[in-house]
């Protein structure tokens, strides 16, 4: 059997998916289901001075109305923080904020309603009449500090942590003493995560056993039922089981703990019948953790030789509302300790003010905190080749850490794995015709028309690690992974891992490994994931660890299934186990030099389950698992180069060319790399042209539905070329690092530095995100 | 979706339609549901009932003595598709091929896009442009250029079905255009610009002209077409006409994707590419 490992194999979920067969949590229905309706706040900030349900009550088919008292009372609990960084202040959030206390965004809860159908339900929040103190909004991530009004109470000055880290010292001094400074001011705007399926739970309650099953749309259902069971639902973990079936799609908001996991269970104990919510679209977008949100200030010391000297960063990040479960994470760890990019910088100092606006909380959205450090790093690149008359590659090339001082300590924390940064560039040269886009600019410019060429070299630390400095960096969670391989009487394989999939491919990719590690078809694997009911503990799917953290507790959980595996084989073939040799390619053991009498996996793992004939000592069964914490993150890297041009007369960017290379290490499945790659970089892009969940000085959303919302569709882009480069990470059993978000950490600043770099003649050197052509257009005619 | 509580009638004859739409206070009519359905879901419409007309027989295409006969059902693809509209108004099925995606323009009606008349939707200001009648099951025929009255408000009397859309043909010689600029989110226009230009002898004979998307309801650009009607269609002529364009424009909507200002200034900019592209086609 030829290596799986490498090889370009079809999804084996996509037949389902495709003939829409796949088992959403929306698919679900139970015998005796209620439909639970949420009550939203339509207003940003107000205290709650009292709601009459009667109404909503009196209608036919209604079966309660449940507020916000009546849950704290039946015992549920704040929802908490999964990431403290040192001295946050974490305001109360309850599932449904109780009269007296106050909405904090518009889709804040009110009252839920359960009723018999889901028509019933939507025609009673109608009905309910909530009356409202009205309050001044506090809005925009910098202005909230110096805002009057208070979000919470608690929360002085709307501060609810500010995170410096670097030798601010050392960095005022590497300034002063620079040829130049580059000063940028930047806001890196709210997106809105917009996965294809709507968040959804269905829950019920067994009377007998006194257990609940909650199905939800989470990435990582484990951490959710901790959650549940310590702090906010009070069901013990070992009477609640929370299944994650197929999940369409999370880009992080569907890591988070959500009100609604906490009322749905609740009310199906409370009524004794299972219960089901399903967003409306409306209602994702005003109830979904969103992403980024930052306004910063950026200082960049340099020598008139293109040496980097030093950066300066402050950064206001906007938390929203509430303190989401991992939002603290996304501007410290993941953002500040990025800011050295593939560079040499010799000092950095950030500060991070994380404030509290009446907005819908913020936390991770693919790529989370490194896009944002993506995007200051590199649009100050390009600034800094502006400033100097330098080449924007021989300019970078001259501050890359080279492949030589790899592990690279960084001055934010960082300890970079592996990277040959100049081979990585080379590549993106010769794979999107650099200098040919380069001299098509040039003659697009001599006919009068705007057009510029983009590149970025981006880094990404995906798979966080490891669990012992998580804590230390305020992590309420380990970030190892687990897995069980289970082989079966007749030597067919289930896996059931910690790690969760929602458009990532695992069945496929972790199937390819084992089938490698044990010499079985993949046919033979089932890969099992997203319920606690069947798997081990596991931490989910987020940061692009599934395969380096997840994919290596497969391998070795595989290399115990194999070691145990030969010593059945040492027994029958009346060898020393030293003397067998496990041959991975078709899964049969022999006595060194005799191939020819082998024992099959079937005659192993038949063996292990007759325990006739078993080693003294051994015991019977065959089923394995791991814990793996990994040594590190990894440490991906890319380069992107972008082709625009722009219509003078709208303003509108028409991207015509882009071209990914990306390291991402050992490549399991290339299919699916160049997938995730692909999808990644719409994302980006996305940001960097069409998207921006805008808010009103009230507070009120500016584009909650589709008819603003700008999702990049498919006729945005020119075709995607993707290649790539392959350092393998050492610390690692597969050499993999993550691939899921350096398409959208790239993209989004190689979008923004093709506009910036096609405005440049006009002597434009900055403009925020979203790209519009109002925008752009304004600024050609400096209006 | 989750619409507030309706009823459903189908009617089989325009007359049972009318029937039903006197019979039931607060009754709308159904026809593809693509601007109705929507705004139910977000329970900014909540008929009582809804009249399903699309069993009537308003779904049919022709062209003879010089005019362009389309029924109110006939659905943007239809329309779009039809050899008999671009062969006879071609600039009618370019402007629908460009509504929406695909399955809008599978269930769309020009019917219904008329009687809905949202300031951003294609139809008011392509019809508007051809100079159409547009006609009802009361005997009714109105002009384009005063059918549209206002934000989503047209003179259609209430409980009237739209039930053809009347053009008259035009052929070589003349050269029609639909240049739209759409919204990245919605697909509806920021502007659009329907141009029909006439050439005899490098001459611009006839003009017509008509901004959408700019203002609540398309506006057509007179002063431009006065001043390129008798002039030669080159470039400066051309972009000379267009700058009369923002004259036309009072009281421009703005959003946060596009001001007022913007749209205006767009609209200047689709009526050149489109007088361009119309003379183009003209020759
Ligand atoms: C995602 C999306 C994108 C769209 N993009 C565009 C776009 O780019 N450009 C564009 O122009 N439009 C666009 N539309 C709107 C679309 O063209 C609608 O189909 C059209 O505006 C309404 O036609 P309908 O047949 O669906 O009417 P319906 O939704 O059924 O009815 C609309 C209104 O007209 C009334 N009505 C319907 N038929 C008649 C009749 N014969 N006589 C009298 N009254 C009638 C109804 O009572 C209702 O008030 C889009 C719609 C969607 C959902």
């Amino acid at each position: 059997m030829a290596k799986l490992v490498g090889q370009p194999i079809k999804r084996v979920e996509d037949p389902r998916f495709i003939q829409g067969r796949g088992g959403y949590v929306t698919n679900i229905t139970l015998p005796g289901m209620a439909s639970v309706a949420i009550k939203r706040s339509p207003v940003a900030h107000a205290r709650i001075v009292s709601i009459d349900a009667s109404k909503a009550e009196a209608l036919n088919g209604v079966i309660a109305v449940f507020t916000g008292k009546d849950l704290i009372d039946g015992g549920t609990g704040k929802l908490p923080c999964g990431w403290n960084v040192p001295n946050i202040k974490v305001p109360d959030r309850w599932a449904i904020q109780p009269v007296g206390d106050k909405v904090r965004h518009v889709g804040d809860a009110v009252a839920a309603v359960v009723a018999e159908s889901p028509y019933i339900a939507q025609d009673a929040l109608d009905l309910i009449e909530v009356q409202y103190e009205e309050l001044p909004a506090v809005i925009g991530a910098k202005s909230a500090a110096s805002n009057k009004t208070l979000v919470h109470d608690s929360v002085a000055d709307n501060i609810t942590y500010t995170w410096p880290l670097g030798d601010h010292a050392a960095v005022e001094q590497a300034l002063a003493e620079s040829d130049t400074v580059v000063t940028l001011d930047l806001t890196n705007q709210r997106l809105i995560p917009n996965a294809m399926e709507t968040r959804a739970a269905v829950a019920q309650w067994n009377r007998y056993t006194e257990e609940m099953t909650l199905w939800t749309t989470s990435q990582n259902p484990h951490p959710i039922r901790l959650l549940l069971s310590a702090f906010t639902l009070g069901i013990p973990e070992n009477k609640l089981r929370v299944i994650s079936p197929d999940v369409g799609g999370g880009f992080g908001s569907k890591i988070f703990h959500y009100p609604e996991e906490i009322i749905v269970p609740w009310i199906a104990r409370k009524i004794d019948r299972p219960c089901k919510w399903v967003a409306t679209r409306s209602e994702a977008s005003v109830t979904d953790s969103q992403g980024r949100d930052h306004v910063s200030t950026a200082k960049l010391g340099l020598k008139n030789d293109g040496t980097i000297t030093g950066l300066f960063v402050e950064t206001h990040a906007d938390m929203g509302a509430y303190i989401s479960t991992f939002a603290p994470l996304i501007p410290t760890a993941f953002y500040v300790c990025l800011l050295s990019g593939l560079y040499k910088i010799p000092s950095i100092y950030c500060n991070v003010v994380a404030t509290m606006t009446n907005t819908v909380p913020v936390d991770a959205y693919r790529g989370a905190g490194r896009p944002e450090a993506a995007y200051l790093v590199e649009r100050l690149m390009d600034l800094a080749c502006r400033k100097l008359k330098m080449d924007p590659i021989a300019f970078r090339r001259h501050n890359f850490i080279k492949p030589s001082e790899f592990p690279y300590q960084t001055p934010v924390a960082m300890m970079y794995d592996s990277g040959n940064y100049d081979g990585l560039f080379d590549k993106a040269i010769a794979s999107s015709g650099y200098h040919e886009l380069i001299a098509k600019r040039d003659q697009a410019r001599k006919e009068g028309k705007i057009a510029g060429v983009g590149i970025a070299g981006c880094i990404e630390a995906s798979g966080p690690a490891p669990s012992k400095v998580a804590g230390a960096l305020g992590s309420a969670v380990g970030f190892w992974e687990s897995a069980v391989i289970r082989m079966h009487p007749t030597g067919k394989a289930t896996l059931f891992t910690g790690a969760h999939s929602h458009g990532q491919g695992h069945e496929t990719a972790f199937a390819q490994i084992i089938s490698d590690e044990l010499g079985i078809p993949m046919a033979d694997v089932e890969v099992v994931h997203g319920d606690t009911g069947k798997v081990p503990f596991g931490m989910g799917t987020y940061g692009s660890r599934s395969l380096s953290v997840g994919g290596s507790a497969i391998v070795k959980a595989a290399e115990k299934v194999r070691t145990k595996m030969i010593k059945i084989a040492a027994h029958q073939l009346e060898a020393a186990v030293e003397d067998i040799v496990f041959d991975q390619s078709t899964g049969k053991a022999y006595v060194k030099g005799s191939p020819a009498k082998s024992k099959g996996t079937f005659d192993m793992t038949f063996a292990a389950y007759t325990a006739h004939n078993l080693p003294d000592g051994l015991e019977p069964g065959l089923e394995e698992n791991s814990f793996y914490d990994p040594a590190n993150f990894t440490f991906p890297n890319s380069c992107h180069i972008a082709y625009v041009e722009i219509d003078s007369g709208t303003g509108r960017v028409d991207l015509q060319q882009y071209c990914a290379v990306d390291d991402v290490g050992n490549v399991v499945n290339p299919m699916i790399v160049e997938g995730q790659i692909t999808g990644g970089i719409a994302q980006g892009i996305g940001q960097a042209l069409y998207e921006y969940g805008a808010y009103d000085s009230d507070g009120q959303p500016q584009s909650a539905t589709f008819m603003d919302y700008a999702m990049p569709r498919a006729d945005c882009f020119p075709m995607i070329h993707t290649d790539r480069t392959v350092t393998p990470s050492p610390h690692n059993p597969l050499g993999v690092k993550g691939a899921g978000e350096m398409g959208t950490i790239a993209a989004t600043v190689t979008a923004a530095n093709a506009v910036m770099d096609a405005l440049a003649p006009m002597n434009i050197s900055h403009l925020d995100m979203p790209l519009t052509p109002e925008k752009i257009w304004s600024a050609i005619n400096k209006k | 979706m989750y619409p507030a509580p309706f009823e459903y009638y189908r009617a089989e004859t325009a007359q049972e339609a009318t029937e039903l739409l006197s019979k039931h206070v607060g009754a709308k009519i159904l026809a593809g549901g693509h601007s109705l359905v929507p705004a139910m879901k977000y329970r900014v419409a909540a008929p009582s009932a809804l009249v399903d007309i699309g069993r009537l027989n308003l779904n049919y295409i022709t062209a003879a003595e010089g005019v362009l006969k389309i029924g109110a059902l006939s659905t943007h693809a239809t329309v779009a598709s039809s050899d008999v509209v671009k062969h006879n108004c071609a600039i009618i099925a370019q402007g629908a091929a460009g509504i929406g995606d695909q399955m809008v323009r599978n269930r769309g009606t020009i019917g219904g896009s008329l009687a809905h008349s949202d300031p951003q939707a294609d139809y008011p200001t392509l019809v508007t442009c051809v100079g159409a009648t547009i006609k009802t099951s009361s005997g009714k025929s109105y002009n384009a250029d005063t059918f549209f009255k206002d934000m989503l408000t047209t003179a259609l009397e209430e409980n009237d079905i739209i039930t053809e859309i009347t053009m008259p043909v035009y052929g070589s010689g003349t050269g029609g255009f639909y240049y739209k600029i759409p919204h990245p989110a919605s697909g509806y226009a920021v502007a659009g610009a329907a141009a029909l230009v006439t050439v005899e002898a490098g001459i611009c004979k006839r003009v017509s002209l008509v901004v959408g998307g700019a203002t609540v309801n398309p506006v057509r650009a007179v002063e431009a077409e006065a001043y390129l009607v008798g002039k030669a269609p080159t470039s400066e002529n051309i972009k000379a006409a267009a700058a009369m364009v923002a004259q036309v424009i009072k009281n421009p909507m703005g959003d946060g994707y596009a001001s007022g200002a913007y749209r205006t200034h767009l609209a200047g900019v689709a009526s050149e590419r489109t007088l361009v592209e119309a003379v183009h086609r003209a020759a």
